[in-house]
Formats: structure tokens, C-alpha cells, sequence
């Protein structure tokens, strides 16, 4: 028997051997922000160092939690409130230094330090300790059941790279900062950095001593990253053949993408809701039947069948159907009525309308800049003029998170899959270490408590009806104007074997050619 | 006017078929481009007369939803092309207009001083000059909006930007005219009438603008009409690379940029009108700066 295993072993790491080595060209439209793996909490961002960094845990195509870093885990018996996790022996970062439980607990002290975009998803975490070499104690104010799901962004760096490199805090991107780990990196994962020239070109190459070498396919041995802008120039990359896979192919060239006998065109909803933010202390759009009026001034219908072609599905809600808390009455939008929306504006007192400047990234979300001038159009039909100003996203994420925004365009995947990680970054007060993203100054001492509590509430019936209560109160206050949830096109060269994730985040290590 | 009529210039003019077709062309398209508010079915520039479901409807067809149609179709956000193109061309017209004039009177002048005085003051402004000639002068444009982009505040901004596309193409043109105004200046300064202007006792800028200003102007007006083309198209290549002006406004280089988004998936119209539109001004613009220069310059007859 143990003879049978070890035969099919060999064959099994034999055929992983002899898989051929290649490059893949992988192209979307924006760059990584930063290499600093705690300083963004953004989608490309986070991507891109999934590829050099690891975390504890991952989770599979099917959104299950798996084991990367920590192999075990689980809440002490006798203490709910302390998660145990095991770590994975003989694993290294890139620079050749051995990862052990130190690195673990400098990791997630920095991704819970100022500069932070990831302080949120430990928001309940007390203490980190290490127990062991091997073994790392989680201690969280009550029992937090759910901490595991909000590790899976959670990237682990070298302790001592970090000290020596004087990166032991992540940098502040809104503030201009950088810092040595915003173009450097030492990971564990996957590939290795090779180079990088911002919103131009990053090449990876494959680690020679990954520990999932055995674990996954990894077949690519190097890693040609290109941000390529223009749609147009984009899925004509692909057409010609110059890039293998892009994530986000323009929703207008979708026929003529899967129509090509090379090419292969891979779809899967998105974990990602797309929506407008209002300041609700100054200016206008306090009032809330002014945001009320905006609300139902916006035609989701056309927006999905015009500027998205029918590839997206348009909500109420600012939460995707993955997530926690989900109900289809929420999601229910509300219905398009000029007439209403005219009358709400004209009981606020502004029938004559009023200015508002519209701040939009254009490389971000599928056809970001179209839906802000369709919005445009949409507020002058009620009187209000709309400035669009539409940058790339590394100009606009700053302005729309610094509060200086008064009506602005942001999407919002949900990782944990939990509504407690859409509250804790968007609805919280904005506080040093909560409601980050919460730039239009709601603040609701009453919701505030309710969303603290979820981080320790055992009773899941108990957890959800409070989930379902802040969002009543979310959508009573309508600081959010939800358009509609995303749909993923990834295109991709047809001997490519590889899995749309919802999260929009392809691992390579797991992609195979046939 | 009689005297037009009966001169070498009009005699010319009616004889070169190249001149008088370029002529009504530019003539047309300015012409529209002015009466846009009453040749245009729709006001495009007014965002809250659209209506998205008109996207994408091909020249001619009939919208399936609203039932509307357009003689040259619509765009992605529902906007009339037809109307779009000439309120655009207003855009592309007056930046390229102001652009020149701003151009013209800087080169005119730095020309004639540094003609005119000579010694350091003429090789500073030269230097300078042949310093900016080594820039693509669509670099210069993009550098100079960049740096206004970022030093105004959004609300103004958007109003400033036709402004700063005005100066940042005028800064990046103005080099030919003052090469061409110094040569001449150095030529003219050195005849008998400007000494004679000398002797009665005039001051240097009396003889420079009443004087020698209006014998170097003929090749000005040859430059300024190519140079007109040239900021019609940086203008365009500005607006194409996005610096220039907003979506909700475009001129022909935005509704371009736009355009070419939609070429694969079959959208071609979008792209084709505005780019021909372009292409007709530009070039009858050349080809009428061409023959005026052969007209006006006596040794090349």
C-alpha cells in the first residue's frame, strides 16, 4: 500500500516536473498602488502581492477556507476568545530567512498600526503572541467566531527584512508617503519580484523554493504584468496575441473576444458592488430627501442595458449577493421616477438645483467613467449640475477617502463575505481604526455599538438580526446610492486552464495550460 | 473691394481648384460651426436633454427603445453625433484660433525685438527658442496642462481647461513665428527707410511697429494658417490622450477618444464622423496655407 502511494507520487510530482515552463502576460487596466502589502486595501493591490506575499489562510474557488501558511487553526476550548493557529514548517521568505511564528505576530501588529488600510478586518484583535516557533495565539475582545474569515487579505512579512529595511509601519498613500516595501518586497509566496516600473511593467519569476511547490500546478515560471488602460489597446493586446490574459475584458468586446478561435472568455458573477458616496454634513446633499431624490433620479435599468450591455446586475443594497446579511429585499433597487425625484427636490427647497462636482476613477471598475457620465445626465434631468472629474485611481482613491469628496464613485468587494467588513469600513464613524472609507460623515453612535457588537456575538441567529437592523438604518439614511454589482470577463488564451474567481484575484501558482 | 477682385491675389485664387475647394470647405465648416445652436437637432452640451437609452443607435436607424432616429447615429451616452460634432468643432475651432493668436503675437514680438536689438537680448530669446524646438511641442502642451491641472481647484478647473488648451498649445507654437519674424527683421532693419526713420528722430519702438512690423507680416499669415491646423490637431491629440477636454464637453479629439473604444465590437460611426470631420478641416486648412504661401512668396513663382 505505502509502496502504491509512493509510486503514484512520484508520478504525480514527475508530471508537475515535466510540465512545460512558461510566461504568462497577464494585462488589466490599473497598476497595484503599492507593493506595500498592508498599506492598500484595494483589489489590483491586494492581487498583485498575492503573487509575492502569503497569508495564513486562503480560500478556494469555491470561497471555502483553506490552509496556506497556518496548516491548523482553531478556537481554544477552554478560552472562545483565543484562536490558535499552527504554522507550516519549513517555509522561507524569498531572501532565504525562515518564516516562523515572530513573523506572524510582527505581521499583523503592522497590518493593525497607523497607515493602515487593513486595521478594520482586526478591529476585535487584542493580542497577538507567539506560543511557539510554530504556533501563534489570536486573542480578540470575546469570541469572535468569524476572525478567520478576515485573514485571508492578510499578508505575512519578514520581521527581520522589515527592521532592517526600517518598513516595520505600512506608509500612508494618501498622504504622498513611500517607503522601501512600496517598491520592494520579501514574501513567501509564489513569485518573486524581478522588476517593477509603475503603471508600465512589473515582471515576476516563478520562487525555486516555494512550499506549495508540490501543492499546486505551477506551471508559469514568470509573470509579465502590463496595466494597459485603454480598453480599445487593451483587448486588442489580447486579439493579437501580445498578452495571454486579461481581467476585464471591455463589456462592448465580448462577442468578438469569445468569437476568436484563440481566445476563450471566462465569466462568473463578482464579489464587487459599485455605488456613489454623498457627503451627508455639507452642501447640499445633507438633506436627505435630496439624497432620496438622487437615488431614484438614477435608471439602473439603462445603465445595465446600455453602458454595461447587460453585464450587471443592479442592486439597492451596497453589498454583494456572496456576503452575509444578503436578502433579496434588500437588493430590490428602487424604481426609476423623475417625477418623484423632482417633487422630493423641490420639498429640500432646492427645485432650482444646485452644483456638485462628481468625483470618478477611470481605471478601476468595468466602464467606471461611462456610468459617471451617465449619472451626470441623469442629475441634470432633476436640476442638479454635476462636474465630472474623472482621474485614475490612484489620484482618486485619496480625494474620495480624505472626505473632501461631496458626491464620488467607489466599488466594494467583500472579501470576508460577512456584512460586518462592508459596516466596519463604510458605515462606522470614522475613527483612527474603523469607518476608513467612510468619508461622508455618517455617524451613528447607536449602529456604531451595533457593529462593534457583531465581532463578538457567538449567537448567529442573534449576529444576523443585528446585521439586518444596521442595515435598515444604512438604507434609511442613504449615504450610499448602490448602482449594481459587477460581472467578471476574463479573457484568456484557450490552452489557459484557470478558474474565474469571484474576488477577481487569480493565483498563479494555479493556473495550467493544456 | 472692386480692388480684390481685380488683383494678382484673387486672379490666382480662381484658378487653382485646390485653393477654392479648401476655401469653402474651411469656409462651411466654420460657418456651422457658429450656427451649431440652429443647424443642430440637439444641444448635446446640455447633459440633462439626453437620454441614455438613445446609445449606441447606429446613422439612420431607429433606436429600439425610444424609437428616435439620428442622420449619423449616437454615442455610448445617447448624444446626437451630428450635433455633437458641430458643438465639438466650436471647441476645436476656438482653441485653435485663440491658440494661434496667442502664438502669434508672442513670436511676432520676441521675433522683432530679437531682430531688431540683437547683441544678448536676441540670444536669450533665441537660445530659449531653440531650447523649446528640441521638445515635441505636444510635450510642452501636455507639461504645462499637467502642471494647471494640478494646481486648480476641480470646480474651476473644468471651466479653465478650454483656457489652459488655449495657452499650452500657444506656448508650444510660438517658436516658428519669431525664427520667421527675426529673419526678416534682421533683412528689413538694414534698409535705407529705416534709416531714414533713424535720422527724423524716431524711437526704437516707432520704427519697429510702425515701421518694420508691416513689411515682415506676409510670411505670418502663412505660418498662422498651418500653425492653425497644427493646434487643431494638438488640440485633438490633447483631447484624444485624455488631458484635454472633459467627456461631457468633447471636442473632436474626445469624441475620437471615444470612438475608438467601440471599433471592435462594430461601433464604427462613432469613431468614423468625428475623425473624417477632423481630417477635412485639417487638411483643407493646409492645402489652403500651401497655396497661400506659394502665392505670396514672389520667389517661388
Amino acid at each position: 500500500m505505502i509502496k502504491h502511494l509512493l509510486i503514484s507520487a512520484a508520478i504525480v510530482t514527475a508530471s508537475f516536473a515535466t510540465a512545460s515552463a512558461e510566461t504568462v502576460r497577464w494585462a488589466r487596466a490599473g497598476d497595484s498602488i503599492t507593493m506595500d502589502p498592508h498599506a492598500q486595501n484595494e483589489g489590483p493591490t491586494h492581487t498583485l502581492s498575492h503573487q509575492i506575499y502569503d497569508t495564513l489562510l486562503q480560500r478556494d474557488m469555491a470561497g471555502a477556507i483553506i490552509p496556506s501558511l497556518a496548516t491548523e487553526w482553531a478556537a481554544l476550548k477552554d478560552n472562545p476568545s483565543v484562536w490558535r493557529f499552527k504554522l507550516r514548517q519549513g517555509v522561507s521568505f524569498h531572501d532565504g530567512s525562515k518564516f516562523n511564528s515572530e513573523d506572524v505576530v510582527f505581521s499583523l501588529n503592522r497590518a493593525m498600526a497607523d497607515g493602515s488600510e487593513m486595521k478594520e478586518l482586526l478591529s476585535s484583535v487584542k493580542e497577538v503572541r507567539a506560543v511557539d516557533s510554530h504556533t501563534v495565539d489570536i486573542e480578540t475582545n470575546g469570541a469572535n467566531p468569524l476572525l478567520i474569515n478576515n485573514l485571508t487579505n492578510m499578508f505575512m512579512m519578514d520581521k527581520t527584512w522589515s527592521e532592517n529595511n526600517k518598513v516595520t509601519t505600512p506608509h500612508d498613500v494618501a498622504k504622498g508617503e513611500t517607503n522601501f516595501a512600496t517598491m520592494n518586497t520579501n514574501g513567501t509566496g509564489a513569485f518573486i519580484l524581478v522588476s517593477r516600473a509603475v503603471d508600465e511593467k512589473t515582471v515576476l519569476k516563478a520562487n525555486p523554493n516555494y512550499w506549495g511547490k508540490n501543492l499546486y500546478p505551477n506551471q508559469v515560471t514568470e509573470i509579465v504584468y502590463t496595466p494597459i488602460q485603454s480598453s480599445a489597446t487593451r483587448v486588442a493586446a489580447l486579439l493579437s496575441g501580445e498578452v495571454d490574459i486579461i481581467q476585464d475584458v471591455p463589456v462592448q468586446d465580448l462577442g468578438r473576444v469569445s468569437s476568436s478561435s484563440a481566445l476563450q472568455l471566462a465569466t462568473a458573477a463578482q464579489n464587487r458592488v459599485i455605488f456613489f458616496g454623498l457627503d451627508t454634513v455639507n452642501g447640499p446633499t445633507a438633506e436627505l430627501k435630496v439624497r432620496q431624490a438622487m437615488n431614484i433620479a438614477i435608471n439602473r435599468d439603462s445603465i445595465k442595458k446600455v453602458v454595461m450591455r447587460g453585464q450587471s446586475d443592479p442592486t439597492g443594497v451596497i453589498m454583494p449577493p456572496f456576503v452575509n446579511g444578503w436578502t433579496e429585499a434588500l437588493n430590490k433597487y428602487p424604481k426609476y421616477d423623475l417625477e418623484k425625484a423632482k417633487s422630493l427636490m423641490k420639498e429640500a427647497g432646492h427645485e432650482n438645483g444646485f452644483d456638485l462636482v462628481l468625483n470618478c476613477p477611470n481605471d478601476r471598475y468595468i466602464n467606471d467613467e461611462s456610468i459617471c457620465q451617465a449619472a451626470v445626465g441623469m442629475m441634470a434631468k432633476i436640476g442638479i449640475n454635476v462636474t465630472l472629474d474623472a482621474k485614475p485611481k490612484a489620484q482618486h482613491f485619496p480625494i474620495a477617502k480624505g472626505g473632501d469628496a461631496d458626491f464620488y464613485m467607489l466599488g466594494w468587494g467583500v472579501p470576508t463575505f460577512d456584512s460586518h467588513y462592508i459596516f466596519n469600513y463604510l458605515v462606522h464613524t470614522q475613527t483612527s481604526d474603523r469607518g476608513s472609507w467612510n468619508p461622508t460623515g455618517y455617524s451613528n453612535a447607536n449602529v456604531d455599538s451595533m457593529i462593534e457588537s457583531l465581532e463578538s456575538e457567538t449567537n448567529l441567529k442573534k449576529r444576523d438580526d443585528t446585521i439586518a437592523k444596521i442595515w435598515a438604518e444604512v438604507q434609511k439614511a442613504q449615504m450610499y446610492l448602490p448602482i449594481h454589482n459587477q460581472v467578471l470577463n476574463w479573457g484568456m488564451r484557450k490552452d489557459i486552464d484557470f478558474d474565474v474567481q469571484p474576488e477577481d484575484t487569480p493565483h498563479f501558482q494555479f493556473l495550467k495550460f493544456n | 473691394m472692386e480692388r480684390f477682385f481685380r488683383s494678382d491675389f484673387f486672379y490666382h485664387f480662381c484658378h487653382a481648384p485646390v485653393a477654392i475647394v479648401s476655401f469653402i470647405t474651411i469656409i462651411l465648416i466654420i460657418l456651422s460651426a457658429i450656427f451649431a445652436n440652429l443647424i443642430a437637432p440637439t444641444n448635446p452640451f446640455d447633459p440633462s436633454s439626453l437620454n441614455l437609452m438613445n446609445g449606441f443607435t447606429p446613422p439612420l436607424e431607429t433606436n429600439e427603445f425610444t424609437g428616435e432616429s439620428f442622420l449619423l447615429g449616437t454615442d455610448d451616452q445617447g448624444r446626437d453625433l451630428f450635433s455633437t460634432i458641430l458643438y465639438g468643432l466650436r471647441i476645436s475651432l476656438f482653441v485653435g484660433l485663440m491658440a494661434v493668436f496667442l502664438a502669434m503675437v508672442m513670436g511676432v514680438l520676441l521675433g522683432l525685438i530679437a531682430g531688431f536689438l540683437g547683441g544678448w537680448i536676441d540670444s536669450i530669446i533665441m537660445r530659449f527658442a531653440d531650447i523649446q524646438m528640441t521638445f515635441p511641442s505636444i510635450l510642452v502642451a501636455m507639461l504645462i496642462y499637467g502642471v494647471a491641472r494640478g494646481i486648480l481647484p476641480p470646480e474651476v478647473r473644468y471651466e479653465m481647461s478650454i483656457v489652459v488648451l488655449i495657452i499650452s498649445i500657444g506656448l508650444s507654437e510660438w517658436v516658428p513665428f519669431a525664427r520667421t519674424v527675426r529673419g526678416s527683421t534682421l533683412v528689413e532693419k538694414e534698409k535705407e527707410y529705416v534709416t531714414a526713420a533713424k535720422m527724423i528722430g524716431l524711437n526704437r519702438q516707432q520704427i519697429m511697429v510702425r515701421h518694420i512690423l508691416p513689411n515682415v507680416l506676409s510670411p505670418v499669415l502663412v505660418i498662422a494658417t498651418i500653425t492653425f491646423a497644427l493646434a487643431i490637431i494638438a488640440e485633438a491629440t490633447l483631447s484624444f490622450l485624455g488631458v484635454g477636454v472633459p467627456t461631457t464637453k468633447p471636442s473632436l479629439g474626445t469624441l475620437i477618444r471615444i470612438g475608438q473604444d467601440f471599433l471592435f465590437s462594430g461601433e464604427w460611426w462613432i469613431l468614423l464622423f468625428p475623425a473624417i470631420t477632423l481630417l477635412a478641416l485639417a487638411l483643407s486648412i493646409n492645402l489652403f496655407g500651401d497655396w497661400l504661401r506659394d502665392t505670396l512668396n514672389p520667389k517661388l513663382k
